[in-house]
């Protein structure tokens, strides 16, 4: 009787201690981290599918502007041969990969967003107007989306890098995550070239 | 080998520089206001009685429908972008009710000359971007462009509030007690001490009946707040509680935490736990 209760709070301490070595705050923020990936996914998705929209009202008004208008195609369809899975974000490459072909979408969205400037009858045309607020909150929603992973993602991997936790983490085999980059790290890092020599065009 | 040490220290001057340009920027950010009133205008844009004319119809409007919308006016939010400034303070502010999310954002940045509405995700649906963009371009920014900022808060949040009204929300609860703060549960188990621990000492005696409530304490502790130093004292706290027959000793420590029970009732206005993600929209005067 006396040994089956102390088994008994024996065994309660070693549940209650498992919150101590971190276990189940390595479980939750895990969980948290696949939350915050699908919303990233969930909001580039809503971007990719803005696309073929925005190509055909432009395409009414600019359809001249074919250079742009296919490399958004392009782009698009570079987005959508990525298979999009939970373990994309579990690997590096897969993810900088998927980083890469997001960005290239990026800026091939922006260059058509600056060609249709110069079309009034474009940007008078009010299913554009429409579409272009939707763009960029679909664009201000990524942001949020990411900042939010890295956040959480920065959360777990100091988690499974700090001790004693990580001697759980490595015990049950929780890695750290790779992390979004920013974007367009090269195009930062060089300083930009401001040519003051240049002859004005005529 | 000098080479070598020029290029190091030069990499190392950089990485200081970065990291005084990361602070410099991080202590220029605009701070989040404290949120006291529906509307918060650090301008002094609008005098008393139009901040109350505003203030009481988005009053109204939560009554009605129980959706939160606050108007914010300040001078700049720079360096950030308005978008940025804008899910700040609302992830600050968390207006609209928990788990509806039915809240949303007037920011208008004076100087910068920029407006944006920012909904939860509850009021992304009723407002969704192109419909608050239209309200900035169509409602808001005429007054603006002709310096009427009263007028055009007026017109963006009539047309808000009336999109609002038509939405199917869950209604607005009367008055909702709010169990979340952890320290709301000690008053709790203050009794459950008292009471289980009278029973058990009754039924096993003193010894056995205090480790008993000393573990049942500290697992309900571990339950709620789930940290396993708190349950610890607080079953070291029980155990001797119950052991010495429920004297005046222990109960000095426990009465401290219950002072959760007066707080979070106070008149002003205060945001109902929404959260968003980045939604609405954003327009230049």
């Amino acid at each position: 009787m006396l040994r089956r209760f102390v088994w008994a709070v024996l065994s309660l301490v070693v549940v209650l201690s498992l919150n101590g070595c971190g276990y189940n705050d390595l479980q939750s923020q895990d969980e948290q981290i696949k939350a915050g990936w699908s919303e990233v996914l969930n909001q580039y998705q809503r971007r990719a599918d803005l696309v073929p929209n925005l190509v055909n009202v432009v395409k009414g008004y600019a359809s001249h502007e074919k250079e742009v208008l296919t490399q958004v195609t392009a782009a698009r369809a570079q987005v959508g041969q990525i298979k999009i899975s939970p373990e994309l974000a579990n690997d590096p490459q897969a993810l900088q990969k998927f980083q890469a072909a997001q960005g290239q979408l990026s800026s091939a969205l922006s260059r058509l967003l600056v060609v249709s400037e110069n079309y009034p009858q474009l940007k008078a045309d009010s299913l554009f107007r429409d579409l272009q607020a939707q763009l960029e909150g679909t664009e201000n929603r990524i942001t949020v989306a990411r900042n939010r992973y890295i956040q959480t993602v920065q959360v777990y991997n100091t988690t499974v890098r700090k001790f004693p936790t990580n001697l759980t983490a490595k015990m049950f085999g929780m890695a750290v995550k790779p992390n979004f980059s920013v974007e367009n790290e090269k195009a930062i890092s060089n300083a930009p070239a401001v040519n003051f020599d240049a002859k004005p065009t005529p | 080998m000098l080479r070598l040490n020029r290029i190091g220290l030069r990499q190392y001057l950089f990485g200081v520089l970065i990291g005084i340009f990361v602070a410099v920027t991080a202590h220029a950010e605009v701070a989040v206001p404290l949120l006291a009133s529906r509307v918060t205008d650090l301008t002094q844009t609008l005098n008393a009685q139009q901040r109350q004319t505003i203030a009481s119809q988005l009053a109204e409007l939560e009554q009605h429908k129980g959706a939160q919308i606050a108007v914010l006016l300040v001078p700049t939010t720079q360096p950030e972008t308005i978008e940025q400034y804008a899910r700040r303070v609302l992830d600050v502010w968390k207006l609209g009710r928990k788990g509806v999310d039915d809240g949303a954002l007037l920011l208008i940045a004076k100087d910068d000359h920029a407006v944006r509405i920012e909904t939860q995700y509850g009021l992304e649906g009723v407002i969704p971007d192109a419909i608050a963009k239209r309200i900035i371009a169509e409602d808001i920014t005429p007054f603006f462009k002709r310096d009427d900022i009263y007028g055009g808060i007026e017109a963006g949040l009539s047309r808000l509030s009336r999109l609002v009204e038509g939405e199917p929300l869950p209604p607005p609860r009367q008055k909702s007690l709010s169990w979340s703060s952890a320290q709301d549960y000690f008053p709790i188990l203050l009794f459950g001490v008292f009471i289980i621990g009278g029973f058990l000492r009754m039924v096993f005696g003193h010894l056995l009946g205090a480790s008993i409530a000393s573990v049942i304490i500290g697992g309900l502790i571990w339950l709620l707040m789930g940290t396993l130093i708190f349950s610890v004292i607080g079953a070291v706290i029980a155990f001797v509680f119950v052991l010495l027959g429920g004297g005046g000793g222990g109960l000095g420590g426990w009465s401290s935490g219950g002072g959760g029970w007066s707080s979070g009732s106070g008149g002003g206005f205060s945001g109902g736990g929404g959260f968003g993600g980045g939604g609405g929209a954003s327009g230049r005067w």
